[in-house]
Order: C-alpha cells, then structure tokens, then sequence
C-alpha cells in the first residue's frame, strides 16, 4: 500500500512539475534562453491565486485568471529586458534571468510579505483501498487542469497562426523572418504563454503545497532536468520525464530518507547531463 | 578630465572615512544617550520575525526613555539603536557587526533575529569583547561554544518540545511511548530534535521514525504515509512556519490520525487562522504567551502588554516581540547594577543578572541561556470556525485541559 501511495503522490507531483517544465521547453526551443525566472514566475502565479483567496474568490479560479496575467506579465519582460539577450549567448540569458529571479523574489517578499501561506481550497479527499490510501482531491485537481491546458497548449500550436509561426521560428529563425513571421512578436508571445503556463502551476501550488517569495528555485531546477531528460518542444516526452521524476522523488524518499531526496535530484541532474553531453553533441535538437 | 574627476572622488571618500572612523569611536554613550546597535532582517526570508523584533525592541526603548531612562552614576541616560538592515543574510550580518562596533563605535549589541544569524554575529562580538542581549537566537550551539560576551533571554531549543513528550508519556500512564519525528535541517530544528532524543532517553520512549526535511522541501507525503503506516503515539514536527503549514496541510489532507501532534512554530505561521479547524488540537511550543502572571513595572502584565502593543503596531505581539522587549529591560538592569559604562563592568552584572519582566524570569546559566524561565505548550482549539491558542502547560498557566487523545479525523465534523 504504501508503495501505491507513493506512485500516485510521483505521478500527481510530476503532472504539475511537466506543466512548468513544458512552458520552460517551449522558450527554450524558441529562442534559446535557459530562464533561471521561471520558480519566480510560477510564485508570483500563486500569489495572484492567493490574493484572490484573500478577497473571499475561491482560489481555484486563479487557473484562469492567474494565466491571463502573467501572459502579460511575461510580454512586459520580454519588451523589457528578454528582448536584449534573444540572440546573445546562453550565459548572457542565465545571467540575465537570474537577476529576474532576485528582483522577483524581492518585489514578492515587499508586496506579500515573507510569510508562508496557504490557499484553502476545501476539495477533501478520497480514500482508496479501504482508507489506506489517501489521495488529497486537490492535487487530483491540479494534475487534471495541468493536462487540460497542456492538451489544449499541443492543439494550438499544431492548429492555429501563431503556433505555426512559434514552431517555425522556433526551427529557423531566418528563415521564418524571409518568409514574413514578425519573429519579433513570436518571441514576445513565446515568453508570454510560458509565463502563463507557470500562472497556473503556481495557482494549483498555492492549493496543494506553499507559498513562499524565496521557495521558486526548486521548481526551476526540476522543470530544468525535465526538460534535460525529454528534450525540447517533445510533449509527450516532458509529461514522461515529469511523472518520472516525481515518482524517482517519492522514492528517493522513502527508500534512501527524506534527507536524501532533494540530493537525489541533484544526483540525477549530474548523471544525466554527463549522459547528454553525449547525445546532444550528436545531433541538433529542434521543436517538432 | 575623467582621471581629475576620479582622484579627486575617492580624495573625498578617504577624508569622510577618515572622519567617521575619528568621530564615532566616542558613539557608545553620546551626551544622554546610550547607543545600542543591530543588525536585524528587515528584508529577505526573515523579514516579518525580523520586524516583529525591532518592533519589539523599539517598544521597549520608547517605554523605558519616557519613564526615567537608565540611571548611571546619578545621571539619567535614555536608549538609542542603530539598526542596519542583514537582508537575513549571515555573511551581511556578521560584515555589520564589525561595522557597528568598529565605525559606529557601539559598544553594546542587541541580537538579530533567527539562530543562524545569531550565531554569525556572536563571533565578531566575543572578538571585540561586546556584550551582546540577543532574544532571537535559540539553538543550543550557541551555548556550549563557551562564548562569555552573549546573553540570551529565550530558552534554549533544546527545550521547546521537551515537555510535549512527557506529557505524552504521563497520558500514557507513565510508560514510554513511541514516537515518530520530522525535522527540518537547519541548526533550530536540528536542536529541538536533540531535545526529544535526551527526552526518549530519559522517559524509556522509542524513535521509530525520524525523517530530516531538506530546506527547500514544502512536500512531506512520504513521512506521513510512513507514519499512517506505523501508528506512533506522538508526531513531532518542527521546521519552521513552512514546516508548520505543510504538516497541517498534508496532515489532514491524508488524513492521519496520531493521538498526539506536537510542533513549533504555531503562532509565526498563524496556524489557527490560516488552516482554522484543520489545525485544531495540535501542541505548540512557545517562549511565551500574553496569559501567563509575570510581571515588572515598565509592562505591567503579559496581558497589558499586548494591549499597548495592539495599539501601538496594530497586531497581537508574537513571542518574537516579546522577548526582544525583555532583552532592552535585561541591559536597562545590567547598566544600572554595573553603575558604569565599561564593558566588562556591564558584562559581568549580566552575568549576574536575575530578575522578573512581564516575559517571564531571567537568570542566565554558564553558557548564556536563559536558565529560569520555562517553555510552555498552547494547543490550538475552536469554537465553531473561531480557533485560538490555549495554553495548556505548565499547569500552573494552563487555561484549559490537554486534549487527548486527537480524536479520529473520520470523527471530526
């Protein structure tokens, strides 16, 4: 019983670890930033879900509400700092959304306070296998509107103008621009939607874990290895790797102690990028 | 031009150091003032324990200046501190200890808030022999480093879930009991696990879990599985507010059912208002609470207190604010008994320092700490929607019975 519950509470922290990493995958593809920002980002979507909270909205709604601004939110930084470091070295971008994350965390910790809270969102539980196996509702929750928004994300870009055009930029940025996509704007809008993707993670963090303003760069860390492991712009492979890397976590935990299970993850970031060194130097990995 | 203009910049800068360092080394009591100085977090992580204390410091100055001041050598002196902003960062708030005392010449320090930063301060004060009252630092390294110049008004962490075990112990007729730990790893938690280990020991109880919690984990599922599995008598948690809310959270979420929840941290994390009913019957350790019968003449009662501070800051004082108000009373009663201004003079009546405030007696041992005041245990309880914290031990204090056992979550409305 014990190893079901641990499997079901991997797979559930994984879905919602794959949604951020996917948003990280997608800007990564396009326009080849690694940003350090995105645990930030996701904190901020949280706190957006707890302010509502706060005002006596149910905190649920923050996985639509949360999104539509921090798209905005994300355009604002692309205009103002992404833009300058699109085309530049990697480190450069490291450096510069590194910088992102600290003005982020401060601005957090000035608006919301260094508290920790919590968002209540009063889903209750089910109970499995004659109560021997609890499954919070929330985090059910969270793993059903991650899946929904990445679904509805995959469609999109398949379908509509501008997925075409964020795929295609996204293959060959000059080639794109000859064949009129405004790259420029692709760009803006690439960093938008992941900046909204982390709007709902974080809006689904602040009902099934905390809040914090420093507590971002976890999830940058893991939704950095997620994407290491599947590759780029490789949906399917994200959500694998994500529900992967929640349950190696979960077990982490139980088989070597609970204080060996961020160590496990940094562990395994090493090994795999040892492993992908040789890989990545193989061929060019583009968004399909 | 550009060269002129950068010669002629740090020209400056040199004579206005120069200056500074000239001028300030007379900054320990400046005309009627006595100059205290703090490093204290009023950004980053530690930002609202860190207001918390200055708030509770500058309560204690303006209530001590308006009634009479410090009287040294029949002269009245008032109290002034010099606060500098430690980003709670360690390495900045050691770099600002030397800055108070070698720039700004102060020769008497108030603590930081939070153990860590205790602890890299405590260091450059012993260096340059400071006597330093600290109010915020508990873990109990900070005692057995033999440290002669640091004082402290709180009880040591060691201490803070003691008691909770020997309750558990007593409601289970006097035999050991089984009990299952998580802690965080840092030196706070880590010390309060010491406690329970020494309290294991002496009451014949048995650790079956005892999980540490990395700092950046806000996930405990796997220890609460592990303990729905084995059944203990007592959960004890401690890590922090984030440990505080997680617990909670993921406690009633997984619904399991300890008989006995004890942990730290209740009242900085508003546990009762934020989970509400969720958190209730859980044990929290506290240094001090607003109920309890101390009393001195500058705050009256605990209860009045809090009144005054109500209305002054406009929000319940935390036992964060509390101590460090007591820590101004503990200096305010040194300068007095030394009757000087020399350092080792005011060290020693620290030493000898035994007296009551309104946040419970002081009376430090060899290592510092605060040796006559104990910790009390508060439970949380509801009426309805409406929890608060009832003190429930010592029994002397105790407001309200302990409940126990917790009953049943599938028994709870």
């Amino acid at each position: 019983m014990l190893m079901v519950q641990a499997s079901l509470d991997g797979i559930l922290l994984g879905i919602l670890f794959a949604l951020i990493a996917y948003g990280m995958a997608l800007q990564w593809g396009v326009m080849n930033i690694i940003n350090i920002a995105q645990g930030d980002l996701v904190i901020l979507g949280g706190y957006i879900a707890y302010t509502m909270y706060l005002v006596g909205i149910h905190p649920a709604w923050g996985v639509i509400v949360s999104p539509i601004i921090m798209y905005f939110v994300g355009v604002l930084l692309y205009k103002l700092v992404i833009n300058k470091v699109v085309d530049r070295d990697l480190f450069i971008s490291i450096l510069a959304t590194f910088g992102i994350a600290i003005v982020f965390q401060q601005l957090m910790n000035f608006i919301f306070g260094a508290d920790v809270v919590v968002a209540q969102s009063e889903y209750g539980t089910t109970m499995l296998f004659d109560n021997s196996v609890t499954l919070p509702n929330s985090k059910i929750f969270s793993a059903f509107i991650s899946v929904l928004y990445a679904v509805a994300l995959v469609i999109y870009m398949k379908k509509s103008k501008l997925g075409r055009a964020i795929r295609a930029t996204a293959q060959n940025a000059r080639a794109a621009k000859i064949l009129g996509v405004d790259t420029e704007k692709v760009y803006a809008a690439t960093f938008g939607i992941n900046a909204a993707l982390c709007g709902i993670a974080g809006a689904l963090i602040s009902i099934t874990l905390t809040l914090h303003p420093y507590v971002g760069l976890p999830y940058t860390v893991r939704s950095f290895m997620i994407v290491i492991v599947a590759g780029l712009g490789n949906l399917p492979a994200v959500a694998l790797s994500g529900m992967g890397l929640g349950l190696f976590e979960e077990f982490a935990d139980y088989i070597l102690g609970t204080e060996f299970r961020i160590g496990a993850v940094f562990m395994l970031l090493v090994f795999i990028l040892v492993y992908r060194r040789f890989k990545l130097s193989k061929k060019r990995e583009y968004l399909k | 031009m550009n060269k002129i203009a950068k010669l002629f910049v740090t020209f400056i800068s040199a004579i206005t150091l120069a200056l500074v360092s000239f001028t300030s080394s007379f900054a320990k009591v400046e005309g009627e003032y006595i100059v205290l100085g703090s490093a204290i977090s009023l950004t980053g992580k530690y930002s609202s324990n860190g207001v918390h204390t200055q708030n509770g410091y500058n309560m204690a100055v303006e209530r001590i200046n308006k009634m009479g001041g410090v009287e040294v050598q029949g002269k009245k002196y008032k109290f002034e501190i010099i606060y500098y902003d430690d980003e709670s960062n360690p390495k900045r708030a050691a770099q600002l200890a030397e800055r108070l005392i070698k720039q700004d010449g102060v020769h008497y320090m108030l603590g930081p808030y939070s153990s860590g930063l205790t602890k890299a301060i405590a260091p450059v004060t012993e260096k340059y022999k400071i006597p330093m009252v600290e109010a915020n630092g508990a873990s109990r390294s900070l005692f057995t480093k033999g440290y002669k110049y640091l004082f402290a008004v709180l009880s040591p962490a060691n201490q803070y879930l003691e008691v909770a075990i020997d309750l558990a112990v007593e409601k289970n007729g006097g035999k050991g009991v089984k009990i299952a730990q998580a802690f965080e790893q840092d030196a706070f938690s880590q010390d309060v696990r010491l406690g329970i280990l020494d309290a294991a020991k002496r009451t014949g109880s048995e650790i079956i879990i005892d999980d540490k919690l990395p700092k950046e984990l806000n996930d405990m599922a796997a220890t609460l599985a592990k303990v729905k599995a084995v059944k203990p008598d007592v959960l004890v948690v401690s890590g922090h507010t984030k440990g505080a809310l997680t617990a909670i959270r993921q406690i009633s979420e997984m619904k399991v059912d300890v008989p006995m929840l004890a942990m730290t941290h209740c009242d900085a994390a508003k546990l009762s208002k934020q989970h509400g009913k969720k958190s209730e019957f859980a044990l929290c350790a506290s240094q001090w609470h607003k109920n309890l019968s101390y009393k001195d003449k500058f705050f009256g009662s605990g209860k009045k207190y809090a009144k005054d501070f109500q209305k002054e800051f406009g929000y319940d004082p935390p036992y964060q604010s509390a101590e460090s108000s007591a820590a101004l009373l503990v200096f305010k009663d040194a300068f007095e008994r030394a009757n000087s201004f020399d350092r080792d003079a005011v060290r020693d009546a620290l030493v000898d320092t035994e007296m009551q405030t309104f946040y419970g007696n002081i009376k430090f041992g060899p290592g510092g700490q605060n040796v006559a005041k104990p910790m009390i245990l508060f439970q949380v309880r509801c009426k309805g929607d409406d929890c608060e914290n009832r003190v429930v031990a010592p029994t002397k204090w105790a407001s309200d019975k302990f409940y126990h056992p917790i009953p049943k979550w599938s028994e709870r409305s």
